[in-house]
């Protein structure tokens, strides 16, 4: 089995295996989505309006919770020193880590993002739709945030010193994401040329965020 | 000088700007002073940089 | 004098004590000129006298993104060339790129107020420089939670990067966000249309206040060597207190 992929395997089995990193992320979309109406009010046209926007924060901020595991139990353990050490690159490391993150925690939340979109009363016609911009953007987030897992992993601060650093940084997917979502409904723009630009900055993003955390990792723990 | 209907917030404006190059000001000078006396204090218990030792 | 001369330190603070003098007279004598200007400059046939706040709202406007520009410069110097200074210099400018973003904020709110009816719009330039100010936080946060000041000014080297390559894409995506919900009122601040009348106290005071900054900077910088002699100082004594 090539590096990568070792890698990859490594981490998928310890995000199922351990206190339930998995799917602690699609619990917490749940809650969120649920929580949503208390606040707003149970006017289900409201609802519709907003459901598309609240599926997007909730994503947003379940992946962004479930990064400060990317890095910080690793460091604890002394692996990431490690794997620092590796023979492939430690871009292709960061990489394989990001990705098993996003099958493991970023692909659950797409897969129950339709039975949430139910609940918020979002058109039946736009569920497809709205799942697959998340499926496009879910990546983005990730690799977007593992920038800001990078450095405060090399600080020894998690939690919310990430979610200061990597916020500003996602404003652009999820503008885009929530825009792609809209059109499908009854948006003033197309869906296509908003979910070009989603899949734009999810490609992008898997090419400068490993770049930008490895270069934190390599800076930060010297 | 006449400034209209809206001078409150003209006003406003320049004052918030002015306050806030003013703790600007603040924070560069009262830095200056509290690393120069530290510094001094240091200089005086005997302790020196080691750049300062060879000359 | 080549550039590599303000690579040592003490050089660097001996230039920076003959030059501060000058530097401040500057910039006290171009704000009494701008001042002036400002102060005597004619109302605008739409907005009145709330123009004048132009005279501040746009000057910081350009020295928040100046300085976020100055800053992945500096980080380039940190990363890429080890420049000694380079991370002196990011450091110090991040609070005041972050002020004069405020500054921008607060006073374009107040300017919003008795021109488009709200304190607060979600107009794409308003929010482009909310979102600067988010990332100057997210910068002064890694340097305030850094132990050692080396591994927080690397850190913030490479958020300085990310954000300056973000920026541009987040200009734009809230931009075309801008542009799916339009504001009820569609105002729109001159660029090269504005009169001259305008125009040059506008322009006095956009030095001025880049006077202000570069004073400000260099003051920062001098105040950031003195704080890690300090530092060294202290560890050296540490060392030698147990020798």
């Amino acid at each position: 089995m090539n590096p990568f992929a070792a890698i990859l395997v490594r981490d998928m089995r310890l995000a199922v295996r351990v206190g339930g990193g998995a799917l602690m992320g699609a619990f917490f979309f749940l809650i969120v989505i649920t929580m949503t109406p208390f606040a707003v009010g149970p006017d289900l046209a409201l609802l519709a309006r907003i459901g598309p926007a609240i599926l997007w924060l909730g994503a947003l901020l379940a992946s962004l919770l479930t990064l400060d595991r990317l890095f910080a139990t690793d460091h604890d353990d002394g692996s990431l020193d490690l794997l620092m050490m590796g023979d492939i690159p430690l871009e292709l490391t960061v990489a394989a880590k990001a990705l098993a993150h996003w099958l493991t925690t970023g692909l659950p939340l797409v897969v129950i993002a339709p039975l949430l979109g139910l609940m918020l009363n979002v058109d039946m016609h736009a569920l497809g739709w709205l799942t697959l911009t998340l499926a496009a953007g879910t990546p983005a987030l990730t690799f977007t945030g593992l920038i800001g897992a990078a450095l405060s992993v090399a600080l020894r601060r998690g939690g919310l010193l990430l979610a200061v650093l990597v916020l500003p940084l996602t404003v652009p997917v999820l503008i885009f994401g929530v825009a792609a979502a809209n059109a499908a409904i009854a948006g003033p723009a197309p869906f296509g040329p908003a979910f070009t630009i989603l899949c734009a900055l999810s490609l992008a993003s898997l090419v400068l965020g490993p770049i930008a955390a490895t270069a934190a990792l390599r800076h930060g723990l010297e | 000088m006449n400034l209209g209907s809206h001078a409150d917030f003209i006003v406003a404006a320049y004052a918030v700007t002015l306050f806030v190059v003013a703790a600007l000001i603040a924070w560069v000078l009262l830095d200056y002073s509290t690393q120069r006396r530290i510094l001094e204090d240091l200089e005086e218990r005997g302790v020196t940089r080691r750049s300062g030792r060879k000359g | 004098m080549a550039v590599i001369d303000f690579a040592n330190p003490t050089r660097f603070l001996r230039i920076v004590d003959r030059v501060m003098p000058w530097l401040i007279a500057a910039t006290v004598a171009l704000f009494a000129i701008g001042l002036y200007r400002a102060i005597n400059a004619p109302d605008d046939y739409q907005q009145g006298a709330t123009v004048k706040i132009m005279f501040l709202h746009v000057p910081a406007a350009w020295l928040g993104m100046f300085g976020w520009a100055l800053m992945s410069v500096a980080a380039l110097g940190t990363l890429v060339w080890r420049h000694p200074l380079a991370d002196v210099s990011g450091k110090a400018a991040a609070p005041i790129g972050a002020a004069f973003t405020f500054i921008c904020l607060v006073t374009g709110s107040l300017w919003g107020r008795p021109t488009w009816g709200t304190y607060w719009v979600w107009d794409a330039r308003l929010t482009s420089m909310l979102v600067l100010l988010l990332l100057y936080l997210g910068v002064l946060a890694l340097y305030w939670t850094a132990e050692e000041p080396g591994r927080g000014a690397r850190a913030a080297a490479i958020l300085s990067l990310v954000g300056a390559v973000n920026l541009p894409i987040i200009k734009f995506s809230v931009d075309w966000w801008n542009t799916l919900h339009q504001p009820a009122s569609v105002f729109r601040i001159g660029g090269s249309t504005i009169d001259p009348s305008l125009l040059t106290p506008l322009l006095i005071m956009a030095v001025a206040f880049t006077l202000l900054f570069v004073t400000l900077h260099l003051a920062a910088m001098r105040n950031e060597i003195l704080r890690r002699r300090v530092r060294s100082m202290r560890l050296l004594r540490a060392r030698e207190a147990h020798a």
